[in-house]
């Protein structure tokens, strides 16, 4: 079978704050479609890791190529690749001055430069994708954190990313709120995006993940398919962290 | 002190247990706030001010001529209805005032965005002015506009006054920025860079709107002391409200009556704006 070009590709990559070492020589390879699960400790650097990729935070030494587009301190090249790379945030992060819709248009109208018109149907074409195209006159504060969650998808899948960022995009929802989130995300899966996933949701894992990730103080301690990472892990540390968070 | 207006909803007999619930010196604290308490006090202070000012005037065998007060305010002669001396120079002080904000506002937005670029050189550019401008006296300020750019730059008495006030008041309108900026959850700069925006787009679109809010208050509390302020000018005789003031006093004699005249003109102002803020920030609370 032939492989998928990467869309990222991330080598020994490290990340500083202050004397602090957040990321400690890390490298992964993305392909085009693939899903890629990050998993491990609060604290391990799984955050800095996915917002050094649109580049959210500077990685302090390494290489991080993204869609064929080297990330450094060239202005152009940033922007570039945040048009391409959507994020998904555990606190929203929704406009709260703007409507649902509003919210959805003006990423696009703004910045890919198209019409209202174009934005407006574009918009809708995705919240009917997360399941609520009846809420888009609200604005974010009427929604519930499950909704919100959706409409932060949406807002990020109108730029029309190449691949999409998830940073424990349920930790913030109340446990009921949870699978309609999770349903959007295994839709999109489906659907072919590449996604690169920080969540302790491991159902979804399991259904989606080509590849599970585990890290630990900055370093990747274990990536391997989700057959072998669930059934036999490598190391201790990530068979104790599976054994807690299974648990229940 | 617990919010009264929440519980005066609840009826009166709420309010009533509210006030019951109290210790004594807290009920006296609150009747003291409440708003015939306040009205009482400011009509007693006000009477304490008259009275000794007519004290005085009559000690020092003072003549009052309120009956050449009006004049100054409009004049109905044969051509008809004209606009007296101190309304006219009222409209220049706001005039002066209004201009003299707008370019505070344009002047204070530059300097907060270049102290919050993160860039080392601006940051320090916009710190020295405002250190500069901070530990200048404004009187200070204006001689050094009026007497040394001026000749420089070839620009009159009002273009002075206006430059000084609105250097002078840019200072703290870029703190209302800077904090108004900062108010803002930082998660919502994140989401706008990360569907691409630039800063300018960032906070033109998502970071501005939702500052005011936090502006608008200490905004137009910085419009109110500008429009005092803007009393100072009157010694470099810009023909605005109180120099009107001054003048005809020197031709008059009539000291007493048009200072008075002329506070009363500056209250009004200052508490009509002081009305429509209170009226915005009402409106705000509930658009939010
Ligand atoms: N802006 C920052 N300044 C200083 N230290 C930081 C900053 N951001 C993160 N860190 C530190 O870097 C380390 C990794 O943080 P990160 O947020 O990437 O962890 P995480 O794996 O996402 O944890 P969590 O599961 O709690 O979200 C932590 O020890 C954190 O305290
Ligand atoms: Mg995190």
């Amino acid at each position: 079978m032939e492989e998928a070009p990467a869309v990222i590709e991330i080598q020994n990559l490290d990340k500083f704050f202050g004397k602090f070492q957040a990321l400690n020589d890390v490298s992964l390879k993305v392909r085009s479609g693939e899903r890629v699960v990050i998993c491990g400790p609060s604290g391990s650097g799984k955050s800095t890791l996915i917002r050094c990729i649109n580049r959210l935070e500077e990685h302090s030494a390494g290489r991080l190529v993204v869609d064929g587009i080297e990330l450094d301190d060239e202005t152009k090249n940033v922007r570039a690749v945040r048009m391409e790379v959507g994020m998904v945030f555990q606190q929203f992060n929704l406009f709260p001055h703007l409507t649902v819709l509003e919210n959805l248009t003006v990423g696009p109208m703004r910045v890919r430069k198209i019409s209202r018109k174009e934005a407006e149907a574009r918009a809708r074409k995705f919240l009917e994708r997360v399941h609520i195209p009846e809420q888009a006159e609200k604005y974010p504060a009427q929604l519930s954190g499950g909704q919100q969650q959706r409409v932060a998808i949406a807002r990020s899948l109108c730029m029309e990313p190449r691949i999409m960022l998830f940073d424990e995009p349920t930790s913030a929802l109340d446990p009921e709120m949870i699978n309609e989130v999770l349903d959007v995300m295994v839709e999109l899966a489906e659907s072919g995006m590449t996604m690169i996933c920080v969540t302790h949701e491991m159902g979804f894992a399991r259904k989606v993940a080509d590849m599970m990730v585990f890290m630990e103080e900055g370093r990747i301690i274990e990536s391997a398919p989700p057959g072998e990472f669930f059934s036999s892990p490598r190391s201790d540390r990530c068979r104790m962290f599976l054994d807690q968070i299974l648990e229940h | 002190m617990p919010n009264p207006t929440s519980t005066v909803q609840e009826g009166a007999s709420g309010y009533a247990r509210f006030l019951a619930q109290m210790s004594t010196g807290k009920r006296i604290g609150f009747y003291l706030k409440s708003k015939p308490a306040s009205v009482a006090v400011y009509l007693i202070v006000i009477y304490i001010i008259v009275q000794t000012a007519l004290t005085g005037a009559e000690a020092m065998g003072y003549t009052w001529r309120w009956y050449r007060i009006p004049e100054y305010l409009f004049q109905l002669t044969d051509e008809g209805f004209q606009w007296g001396e101190i309304p006219i120079g009222l409209v220049k002080t706001l005039q002066l005032s209004i201009q003299a904000f707008a370019l505070a506002v344009l002047l204070g937005l530059c300097i907060a965005l270049l102290r919050l670029s993160g860039l080392l050189i601006s940051t320090s550019v916009a710190v020295a002015y405002l250190e500069f401008v901070r530990n200048m006296p404004l009187l200070v300020l204006l001689y050094l506009f009026y007497y040394v750019l001026g000749p420089i730059f070839k620009f009159d008495r009002y273009t002075a006054s206006l430059l000084c006030l609105a250097v002078f008041h840019s200072a703290l309108v870029s703190e209302i920025f800077r904090a108004g900026i900062n108010a803002v959850n930082i998660g919502q700069w994140e989401a706008a860079k990360s569907i691409g925006m630039s800063s300018a787009q960032a906070y033109r679109y998502i970071i501005l709107p939702q500052s005011i809010k936090f502006m608008l208050p200490p905004m137009m509390g910085e419009a109110v002391h500008l429009i005092k302020s803007s009393a100072i000018v009157s010694v470099i005789a810009v023909a605005e409200l109180t120099t009107i003031g001054r003048n005809i006093i020197s031709d008059t004699y009539l000291s007493f009556e048009i200072w008075f005249t002329i506070a009363a003109v500056y209250m009004v102002v200052t508490l009509l704006l002081s009305v429509f803020v209170t009226f915005l920030e009402k409106k705000y609370a509930v658009a939010t």
